[in-house]
């Protein structure tokens, strides 16, 4: 079976509110760097099949994937929708490649929140209607609040603990050109923060920004011929939880831990914390963060908030991350993907 | 795109369920989901347990109500604890869910996966379900204008009706014998052995040249189907149905550039399906199909993208009976979404177990009377741009 | 036996339906975006103009315009002003509102292909709109819209926004 390689990649926005292109131009534009990335691909001759990863509310559209052809260099091709994040697509991608009918596949995903008026409502819509709709949750970050308790409680993790991975994420996209909200937090700053949802401060609470982002991806025969430095995959992993909250372990992501575990056995790693050189986890929060490292084996359960403190600098090398900014929040708390490469 | 490939895996539908399609089920969108899978699982004879992965089909999401509704019909879908994905190309995406399975389990990265697509139109939107597709237009050169779902279909029934010169007599054929066929199904929304081509001609206008008998109701209804790769679908049963060509086509945003008389896409579509398939002469290889069909001159213009038909030559096999059930070329021997219903995503997956079941010979009262060995089901969405295509055999 | 075997669900009627209303659509608004492409468009629009973006590999006009050619995948290379005048490639008559309510009376709607000066179109690719044509509803029944030129019928220069909506509809325009 053929192996499968990321030959490509492409960008544009990441910045709070792109006003002179629609979310259409945004993905022509990245599709555009990630081809050219691929050793100048061409879209309409090269690739076999398209996967835009969007869900009809984060689009304001109903069955968004109407608009996915045509900026990406899929019309009249073979295109399909993934409701989930770009992460979960590469899965699909894999998938697709490693069946053997697939050479190339192209990832696109995109959020354009600033197009949102009533995020907060939109966010709500996907709460059970009739158990946890009829709440009216004042403020949809209460769920990952509860989460962020539950886990800090647990585990001793304590706001220092927070404000160390803010800093940390603020500082680290600083090195980042797409990181809209980087800068250097001094000690204070986070305690300054106003709280959203205890224990949650706004610094706690990744931005939103407006970005679309492509991947080519390709088979092991196709991604020698598009680059000279393939990137392979060799695992990737996807689990579901539960949607129903109440039945859902609200201090431990189980979701990511099993995920992770797909991943790593495809890619035969026995020893995560030792194997993995460096990884980038979701922290859409900044809790979430010191779970997911945990559930990803990076760390035994409950020490990463401690590893955090103790080794600084081996945490941030074991875990560099863009910065909050750059993460759109795209899934729930009960899913999680995982592709080490 | 890979050509004449040895599959390591080949993938096998090993069993089928759905619900009851009607206008209103009591069932919540998770509920419907169950009933469906646990149907497909008992016939495969399998457990939840035995099952490694999890696609589910479901579009638009306005219809539920719930925003990210992959994630809310996972419990429903038996996701709980597994990879699952929601794949979705608007009305094509019934027939696309069974395809991205097919994947799932020709990489090796499962060898049984359970299927599941559903649709609730009835509880979310108000005042109509049409009124949810307002948001299907593009939202700064056409929603403005307040359209109507239906017409951008009658847009299309009626471009095919002037460059092929169709009679609307011969489009109601569609309705009638979809309506008739659907008696034999135990989920039909719509039967009616006593229908004629007047009652339908006589319906409610809606917008010119579509009637209400035209077109197919607002539905409630899941469908699953299990698969599973070659040598546990040995395991499973004696009589597997091979998934044997897939293809899927996504047709340009601006349907307003291009001619709307032929469905280009569902032609690209066939065509990647019939080459893994090795079929290259449709209209003698399918022995019995099931194209899609939310309006009746839907399943005109599909047969011809097919190449079940030539171009404008539906009709007339329609009116010389060669789509009966009992004819050469049966043509939605299920009663199709005019006749059983369409609660969308569940209505094409529910195609594709009537192919299953059409070549398992499990169809009963729907079985068509000449001996079958390679269908298909294909379906269509969006901006009528989407195809999907799926060939079985045995 | 007939499969599928007793299929599951219990139907019921609108009035035993028990349900938590909670209403879609109102409650999720956005602020699209019109972008390069269509803000262009738009505005033009507001000026009493049609324009629309051009590739110059493929010869094709794009109305409504994007910045992008959706077949050589590559940027358009600029923009074109097509004639408010053209030919009814298909069209219907609503007599249903977005709601799905009876309308009070007929609206024709239809699909015009655009005349570009300088080009020639032909059926399967064309700078076209979606838009209302104020004829009867005979003219749809008849099928005689087929083929028939129209004009824009613009609104007055003060009521116009840059919508789609600044013209009013599209009248035949004789032979
Ligand atoms: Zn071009």
């Amino acid at each position: 079976m053929t192996k499968v390689a990321i030959v490509g990649l492409g960008w544009s926005g990441f910045s709070p509110e792109v006003v002179d292109m629609s979310f259409r131009e945004m993905m022509f534009k990245a599709a555009q760097r990630a081809y050219e990335d691929a050793g100048g691909l061409d879209p309409r001759r090269d690739v076999d099949a398209f996967i835009s990863c969007q869900e009809d509310f984060w689009e304001g559209i109903s069955i968004a994937d109407e608009f996915a052809p045509d900026p990406i260099g899929g019309a009249m091709k073979s295109v399909y929708t993934v409701a989930g994040d770009s992460l979960q697509c590469v899965g699909q991608a894999y998938a697709m490649i490693k069946s053997g009918l697939f050479d190339v596949v192209v990832v696109e995903s995109h959020g354009k929140p600033s197009d949102m008026l009533t995020l907060h409502d939109v966010m709500s819509m996907a709460l059970d209607p009739i158990s946890l709709r009829p709440l009216g949750l004042a403020n949809i970050h209460a769920l990952a609040a509860l989460e962020a308790r539950a886990y800090m409680a647990k585990y001793g993790v304590g706001p220092q603990h927070l404000a160390e991975v803010v800093e940390k994420a603020h500082r680290a996209g600083l090195r980042n050109p797409r990181a809209s909200y980087a800068g250097r937090l001094n000690a204070g700053d986070y305690e300054l923060s106003p709280v959203v949802v205890d224990p949650l401060r706004e610094a706690d609470i990744a931005k939103f920004v407006d970005a679309a982002v492509v991947v080519v991806l390709a088979s092991e025969a196709a991604a020698r011929d598009l680059s000279d430095t393939p990137v392979w995959v060799e695992g990737v992993g996807w689990r579901t939880e539960t949607s129903t909250l109440e039945l859902h372990d609200w201090a431990f992501p189980l979701h990511a831990r099993m995920a992770a575990e797909d991943a790593y056995r495809q890619a035969k790693i026995a020893d995560p914390a030792k194997e993995v050189g460096f990884a980038e986890v979701d922290n859409r929060y900044s809790f979430k963060e010191l779970q997911h490292i945990e559930a990803l084996g990076l760390a035994p359960r409950g020490s990463a908030a401690e590893m955090l403190l103790e080794e600084p600098s081996t945490q941030a090398a074991a875990c560099p991350s863009t910065s909050a900014a750059a993460r759109w929040p795209r899934g729930s708390p009960s899913k999680s993907t995982a592709s080490p490469d | 795109m890979s050509r004449n490939i040895n599959f390591k895996h080949r993938v096998a539908v090993v069993g089928a369920g759905m619900t009851l399609f009607r206008r209103r089920l009591l069932e919540t969108p998770q509920e419907l989901a169950w009933l469906a899978a646990k149907q497909a699982l008992e016939e495969a004879g399998l457990a939840l347990k035995d099952i490694d992965c999890v696609v589910i089909g479901s579009a638009p999401d306005a219809f539920d109500g719930v925003h990210m509704k992959g994630e809310y019909l996972a419990d429903g879908a038996g996701g709980w604890h597994k990879p699952v994905v929601r794949v979705y190309v608007g009305g094509a995406t019934g027939v696309f869910t069974p395809i991205a399975g097919w994947w799932h389990v020709a990489s090796g990265l499962c060898r049984k996966a359970l299927v599941v697509a559903e649709e609730k139109m009835s509880h979310a939107a108000k005042p109509h379900p049409q009124y949810v597709f307002r948001y299907i237009w593009d939202p700064i050169v056409e929603k403005p204008l307040n359209p109507n779902l239906i017409w951008i279909f009658a847009m299309e029934m009626h471009r095919y009706m002037y460059k092929c010169g169709v009679k609307k007599e011969d489009i109601a054929l569609v309705s009638v014998k979809n309506k008739r066929n659907a008696c034999g199904h135990p989920s039909a929304q719509l039967c009616d052995p006593n229908i004629t081509v007047d009652d339908v001609l006589k319906s409610e206008v809606l917008v010119w040249p579509v009637q209400r008998l035209d077109v197919s109701p607002v539905s409630d209804g899941a469908a699953a189907l299990v698969l599973a790769d070659e040598a546990e679908a040995r395991r499973i049963t004696d009589t597997p149905v091979w998934i044997k060509g897939i293809g899927f086509t996504l047709d340009t945003t601006h349907w307003t550039n291009r001619d709307l008389a032929y469905p280009e896409y569902v032609r690209r579509a066939a065509e990647m399906a019939y080459r893994m398939a090795g079929i290259d002469n449709p209209r003698k290889q399918i022995d019995v199909a099931e194209p899609y069909d939310p309006f009746d001159y839907k399943e005109l213009h599909h047969m011809e993208g097919l190449g079940l038909a030539k171009k404008c030559e539906a009709p007339i096999l329609t009116r010389e009976g060669v789509t009966q059930r009992d004819g050469d070329l049966p043509i939605n021997p299920s009663g199709g979404l005019l006749g059983v219903g369409n609660p969308i995503a569940a209505a094409g997956l529910m195609k594709v177990a009537e192919i299953f079941w059409q070549l398992r010979g499990e169809a009963g009262a729907r079985q068509v009377k000449k001996p079958v060995y390679t269908g298909l089901a294909q379906a269509w969405g969006d901006l009528m741009q989407a195809g999907t295509v799926i060939v079985l055999g045995i | 036996m007939t499969k599928p075997v007793n299929p599951r669900g219990t139907p019921i009627k609108e009035a035993e339906a028990v349900g938590i209303e909670f209403p879609v659509v109102g409650k999720a608004r956005y602020n699209y975006t019109t972008g390069e492409a269509l803000g262009v468009f738009l505005a033009g629009l507001k000026q009493g103009r049609i324009l629309g973006t051009v590739c110059k590999r493929c010869g094709r006009v794009f109305v409504p315009p994007r910045m992008y050619c959706s077949y050589c995948f590559r940027p358009v290379d600029g923009w074109v002003e097509a004639r408010d005048e053209g030919v009814v490639v298909t069209a219907v008559a609503s007599y249903i509102e977005a709601t799905r309510a009876r309308a009070e009376k007929a609206r024709v709607v239809g699909v015009i292909k655009l005349e570009v000066p300088g080009y020639k179109f032909d059926d399967h690719f064309f700078p076209g709109i979606m838009h209302y044509i104020c004829v009867d509803d005979e003219a749809v029944k008849s099928m005689g819209i087929f083929g028939m030129r129209v004009r824009a019928r613009w609104r007055p220069v003060e009521q116009r926004v840059g919508s789609i909506t600044d013209i009013e509809c599209f009248e035949p325009a004789g032979p």
